[in-house]
Order: structure tokens, then sequence, then C-alpha cells
């Protein structure tokens, strides 16, 4: 039994983990990567290993080194699939075909991208923002010959100058958010200006190297054949939905496209916390206190996953969740002089999280024939039409269209089905609600998760009345 | 609202819609009030099993008219009528199954015992370890998820009224008959027919009734899309693993062990303990499952009393308060036994008797 499990190694977690291992709690750190840094701190594949590191890298370095330091247990390429809270108050969590308990849980799952449809956007050589950074970091290459990257928030310019710092070719930048939109930012940015900087020396870069940017724009449809051959651009009006003004094609091999990130609550879901929308922070979010106690005992949750603020504070989040297991776990007090620093810090992050929200617009670049849910072949046509006839919670429409039922656990689409609900019923978000969250987090072969019986020895229970 | 209601049907699960519709259809003026969505609690998440076999022997003549049921609502619930396996792997659990099949045989199940040549014959990727086993070709399965859309259609057809997310908090008896509320809103009805499943007990106690009722918390889990695997419907002489193939390919794995949680608490979730060995036992029994992916795992409440019979008929003491539920099989048989309920609050005679909720248990 560990004092405390953190489920997730990125800039969250991974503090989280040391200052838990610092105070002497016994502490298990697990990760489906092959290493500590998350997504933002990944580590360069064997490959590259002897290309110039970046921040990125060397503050990753620097985590991994302080890690090894440490008396933390770690479990990397770790599936977590399950987690439950057993009669004695303390967690279950299964990985794989081995169980691991804890007093305390940390959540420190990060982000995931948002990425609402639009037409031809299951087509070969499209990715999205996040896996393009993937791409970048760990492997140093370049999505195709080139790129058109669009969407909206911080990610789309990010995305586009480290195209260019790889020697690869921008056609355009299609940006849903306008000038106003980062001008607008900038008063928060600037409380950490060289964040601000980073922010505007991206855009600057595009600029320089004449790459064409359309502001207040978005992609109406993704065309080729089998693969990517272009995009067609519109304007968009201030709800990001589409104009009338006509179109521009842009000849393309590959898109980055993206809506900015969202908290990745699967894992507090399933451990039962109560979560609530906040666009503010992302969308849907554990509702937790400032140290990231959620609403179920000895559980917590720090990092994007408990609302979008980025890596600049996420290593205080991390720190003060460990900070309040310790507390409940031991009695310790700690120094409240931290909750200062972290308010300031997260108003920097709500800035560049105000540049990701996605306005109510957007729903209308999901045609009627354009597949929402990828894993069923599901069509807006399909979900629309159940809606109509009375399917008004997610629940419902899973229910009877299957939209969600695949192998993503409707990690994907249900973004896009909450979009295309709240369009219809005209209800807000918090009202239309989520799916129940269940069980397996990811998809586990029974091999992997259960070992050959001994069928004598099977627990079978009596049997049902005659 | 001034309205008063004939009769408010508190659950719109199969049962609560299945008695709405046959009342609505006699003249009544009647209202569903559902806490959730339709069809979305133990109507919507059981594994769909249609299986005679694994049907109560006094409960087999409301099984049989259960599966006439299905039939008729055919391809829009999703009914496949694929036949099906009842397996045995040891001694033990044969002499079990020959026992028991032969009761249901004797009371009106079409079952009979198969070689082991004929069942490696249909279905070649089972695991050759059956020690006995017995078919009934009658069984089948529907698909659950189609509750909520089938009957929220039937529903509205039928002119009934219905309220989602009205979760009953107060029950208030007048001289019109009953103020339910669920705190912000409250409908008046002169008749109340609670098919609540799980929740039953409770909103019991709200008219001062005490009924003597568990819930079971069944857990369920689907695979991803695989290779065809099974023709036909798969039990276990225990009753505790059921298993078919849908026809987009994923299979269903059910049989009835238990997750943790209550009624009260919400939803409920599935427990390692149980979970592992029931994935165990599907892989015992189909050994190629191992290198497919589970997607999803689940439960739901079933609710029973003390002798395993249904509750379905009026309360003592309470001239206009009906109940309906802990049907063992509930699923199978409820389409019918909700019709047989509309019948006997109509005032005809249901054409097979009902079970009395204020019988004694023991």
């Amino acid at each position: 039994m560990y004092d405390v499990i953190v489920l997730g190694a990125g800039p969250a977690g991974a503090n989280a983990a040391l200052e838990a291992a610092d105070n002497g709690l016994k502490t298990l750190l697990l990760d489906e990567q092959k290493v500590a840094g998350g997504q933002v701190w990944r580590a360069k594949s064997k490959s590259i290993l002897k290309a110039p590191s970046t921040e990125a890298s060397e503050k990753g370095d620097e985590l991994r080194t302080k890690i090894n330091q440490s008396a933390i247990e770690v479990k990397f390429n770790s599936r977590v699939w399950h987690i439950e809270k057993q009669d004695d108050d303390t967690w279950l969590m299964a990985s794989d075909a081995e169980q691991l308990t804890a007093k305390a849980l940390i959540i420190a799952t990060g982000s995931q991208e948002r990425i609402i449809p639009t037409q031809g956007w299951t087509l070969p050589g499209v990715i999205g923002l996040g896996g393009a950074t993937v791409l970048f970091k760990e492997h140093m290459m370049v999505p195709g010959r080139r790129t058109v990257v669009a969407g909206n928030g911080p990610l789309v310019f990010l995305v586009a100058s480290e195209i260019i710092r790889l020697k690869g070719t921008v056609a355009a930048v299609v940006s849903l958010n306008n000038r106003i939109d980062w001008l607008k930012a900038l008063p928060s940015m600037l409380s950490n200006p060289s964040l601000a900087w980073q922010g505007f020396k991206w855009i600057f870069k595009l600029y320089k190297m004449r790459v064409p940017v359309f502001w207040q724009h978005g992609i109406n449809k993704i065309e080729g054949k089998e693969k990517v051959e272009g995009v067609t651009v519109i304007k968009v009006d201030h709800n990001w939905h589409k104009s009338d003004q006509a179109e521009q094609y842009i000849p393309a091999e590959s898109v980055c496209y993206g809506h900015g990130l969202m908290p990745a609550i699967e894992a507090t879901r399933l451990a039962g916390a109560d979560h609530h929308y906040d666009e503010l922070l992302g969308g849907w979010v554990p509702t937790i206190d400032k140290y990231g106690r959620t609403s179920v005992s000895n559980l917590y949750a720090c990092g994007d996953n408990a609302g979008i603020l980025g890596v600049s504070v996420a290593p205080m989040r991390g720190r003060m969740a460990a900070l309040a297991v310790l507390e409940d776990l031991t009695g310790k007090k700690h120094n409240k002089k931290d909750l200062k620093i972290f308010d300031k810090a997260k108003k920097i992050g709500l800035a560049a999280t105000a540049l990701s929200i996605p306005r109510s617009g957007l729903q209308s670049f999901i045609t009627k024939d354009t597949e929402v849910c990828r894993c069923e072949c599901i069509s807006r046509r399909e979900i629309e039409h159940e809606i109509k006839t009375g399917a008004l919670s997610p629940n419902a429409v899973k229910s009877g269209t299957r939209c969600g039922m695949g192998p993503c656990g409707g990690r994907y689409c249900s973004e896009s089905l909450a979009l295309i609900t709240q369009h219809i019923s005209k209800k807000t978000r918090s009202e239309i609600g989520l799916s129940t969250a269940r069980s397996p987090l990811r998809p586990v072969a029974l091999d992997d998760i259960s070992n050959e019986i001994d069928y004598d020895k099977l627990p079978i229970p009596g049997v049902s009345p005659l | 609202m001034n309205v008063i209601f004939d009769i408010a049907v508190i659950g719109g699960g199969n049962m609560g819609c299945g008695a709405a519709i046959r009342l609505a259809e006699g003249g009544m003026r009647t209202i569903i009030l559902e806490q959730g969505d339709i069809g979305q609690g133990a109507s919507g998440v059981n594994a769909g099993t249609l299986s005679l076999q694994i049907k109560r022997v006094k409960l087999m003549p409301y099984a049989i008219k259960g599966h006439e049921e299905w039939q008729n609502m055919g391809a829009e619930v999703g009914f496949h009528k694929t036949g099906g396996y009842t397996l045995a792997f040891n001694d033990r659990e044969a002499e079990l199954l020959y026992e028991r099949m032969t009761l249901k045989k004797e009371a009106g199940a079409n079952i009979s015992f198969v070689s082991d040549k004929e069942l490696i014959e249909k279905e070649p990727a089972l695991a050759r370890k059956v020690v006995a086993a017995s078919y009934c070709g009658d069984d089948g399965y529907a698909n659950s998820l189609l509750s909520g859309q089938y009957y929220r259609k039937k529903i509205k057809q039928s002119g009934i009224s219905f309220l989602e997310k009205f979760k009953v908090i107060q029950i208030r008896e007048n001289s019109d008959g009953f103020e339910i509320s669920s705190g912000g809103q409250t409908v008046v009805a002169k008749r109340l027919l609670l098919a609540c499943g799980g929740w039953m007990k409770d909103i019991a106690a709200m008219i001062g009734a005490d009924l003597p009722i568990n819930a079971r918390i069944n857990t369920v889990s689907v695979t991803e899309r695989a290779p065809r695997l099974l023709n036909s419907i798969i039990g276990h002489a225990t009753g505790l693993l059921t298993m078919k193939q849908k026809e987009n390919g994923t299979v269903l794995i059910g049989g009835g062990w238990q997750g943790k949680g209550t009624p009260e608490q919400g939803r409920g979730n599935v427990s390692l303990e149980t979970l592992i060995p029931n994935l165990q036992l599907a892989k015992f029994a189909l050994p190629k499952l191992s290198k497919i992916r589970i997607v999803r795992s689940w439960t739901g409440f079933e609710a029973n009393v003390p002798d395993f019979y249904p509750l379905a008929g009026r309360l003592a003491n309470k001239e206009n308060v009906f109940v309906l539920g802990c049907v063992r099989g509930g699923y199978t048989i409820g389409p019918y036994i909700s019709k047989l309920m509309g019948d006997y609050i109509l005032g005809r005679q249901p054409e097979m008797p009902l079970f009395d909720p204020s019988r004694d248990f023991k």
C-alpha cells in the first residue's frame, strides 16, 4: 500500500510526486509514456538524441534527473484502466494485470485535444495540433511538405513556427481568433513577459517568412481523394459561424488542425469526483479547492486536467496537491504563501485559455454528412435525428446512435456531440451534462488484464434460484 | 399545471413504458415520470439476453409470452432469435444443467440436450472443455441500447405525457389522489404505478409502504468489434456467464457478477474483484477472446424480493397504488407482464395471474 499514487508524470504530476516523496510519503508515479515529462516536456526519441536541445527538452531532462535522485517509485509504460474506491476509503487501481493500492490518489492526466470536425477531416494527412507537437518534440519530424495549420488558440502559432524551425513549409495559418482576441489577451500575458513575448515571437516569425495568415477564418473543407490535396478557407463571424463570403483554395499536403485543449477528466470522473463546466478553464473540470482536493475523500487533481492553465503553473499545482495530501494524511500543516504566487500565475494561464475557448458557431463547420464519431462512423445527420426525436442527454444519444461507443470511448466526439445538442436544444453545457464514466479508461485486451485460470478455483457464488 | 392525470407511472423503463402504453390504450390519461432518461436505467444497460434457459420454472409461461412480445417488436429493438447454448464444464455443473433444464423443459421451454459434436459444429470457437450442453432454439437477444429510442417513440405515439430528469422526492396523498414532487415540479394523479426497479423501495417508502426489496448490481462488459466468434447466445450452467456477439461484431459479456454501489448512490460501479473472474470465465469458454480488447464495463441494478418472484399488483391498504418490478428475468418478461399489469389497473382480468406485492415473502 502506497501513501500516494500519482497518475501522470507531466510537470504537475511529477512535481506532486517529488513534493510527496521529499516529505517522506511512500510515493508511486505512473505514466503511460516511457519517461516522465508529459506532453510538454516530452523527451526526444533515441534517434534524435544528438539534435540540439530545446527549452522543453532541457526542462524535461532536469525533471527526469530529479525523479531519478528522489525516493519516488516509478512505473512507466503503465496502462491504468480501472480506479476504484475501496470500503476502507483507500484506492485500488489496475494497471494491466497488476493491482495497486494507495491511501491517496493524485490525478495529473493533463489535457487532450479538442477537434471539431469539418468536411474531410478524416482524410490521411490531417493531424491534431497536439499530435503535431509530439512529432516535433519526440522525432523532430514535420507532418508533410506543405502544411496548413488551422484552428484556434496559441497552439496554432506554436505549431506553425515549429514547422518552420524544423525546415518544413507552412502553406498558410488559418486562425479562428482575430488580432483583437490576441490583443485582449495581451495585458494578462504581460504579467509574464517572457511567455507573452514567446507568443508574439511565433506570430512575427510567420510574418517574416511571408506565411499567409488568415485571421478570423476557418477550414470549410479539407479536399483530396485519398489524402489531403488542399483546403478551402472561409471567413467566420464573431461566434465563429461560417460566413457566406467566398472561399479560398490553398493547395497543401497536410493539415494540422485543432481547437484548443480540454482537461482530460476520464480518471477523476471514473473515481467519482464531482465535475462542473467552466469554459474559462477549458471545459468540464473536477470541482476542487485551491489545493486540488476533489469532492471525493483522498482524491486530488492537479495540472491541466483540473483546468487548463498551462505549464507555467503546473509544477506549483502539483506541489500544492502533494502538500494537501500530506496535511490530510499526517496532519502536517504547510506554508500557505504558495497560494499568492499561484493566483498570479493563474492569470496568464487563463489568458492563453481564453484564446482557446471554442465558440458556438463552430458547430456550423460540422455539415450534415460530416462524420462526428470516427469509431462508429456516425454522421451529424444521425445525431441530429436522435436529438430531434427526444434524446437530449449524451447518454441517450449514445444509446440510440452508438456515437461515442467505439474504442476511443467518446474522447473525441463528446465535444462535438455537446455542441450539436446545444445548437438544437439551446440548453447550456451544464444542463446537457456528460455521459456516464466507465471502466476501462483505455481499451484493454483480456489477456493483458487477466491471467489464465484454474477453472475449479473460480470464485463462483451460489447458483441462481430455480 | 392543473391537469389531474388518471395515473402517474414512476419509472420510464421497459416496465413503466409498457404498462403506460396499455393504460393509455385503455383510455387513461397517463404520465410517466423518469429520474433520468427514458429507457436508460436497467432497461438500457442490461446485456439484452432473451433466454428461456435462464428463466425460473414458475415464470416460464410469462417468459414464453415475453419472447413473443420481443419478436413482435423486432428490428426496432434489435431483436435476434439466434438460439442459445448453456454449457457445463465439469460433472457437478453437468448434473445441475440436466436437473434444471429437465424441469424447464417440463414447464414448456423448447430445450434439448445436445451432443459434443453438434456443439462443435455450431460453435467451433468455444473451448473444447464442455462436458454437457443444452440448447433452446427460441433463445436470442435484443439490443438494450435501443430501449430508450423505442419507448420514447411509442409513448409519444400513444399520447402519453412524460417528464425526464424528474427525480421524485416527495409524494403527498390528498383528496385528488397523489401530488408527486421533484422539488421543482409537481404532478397530480389519481393513481400511482411504481415501476422504478432498484429505486422502488425508496419511492414506496414515500407513501408509507415497506417493501422488502434488495438491489443486485450486475456487471456487463463489451469488447471491440471482433471477427465472427459466436453464432448463438451462450450461457453457463450456474447462470454466471452470458455471451453474445452482436451483428456489429462486439461481444457482450454478462452473468450477474456483482459490482459496487446502491441505487441511492447513483449508477454503481464495476468491482475488480468480480470483473476479473467474469472476464476469465468468458475467456475460458471462448479462448479467442483473449486477444480482443474490452472497451467498456458497466453495471445495472436488478431489484428483487426474498422469494425472487415479481411484485405485480395492488399495494395492501392502498386502493390506488400499484407496483410492478422485481421480476427475475425482467428484461425478457417485462413487455408481457407490463401489459398484464395495465389490464389489471384498467379493471380487466389479466390473461395470467399477477404477483401480490403484499404476500408473505418467507
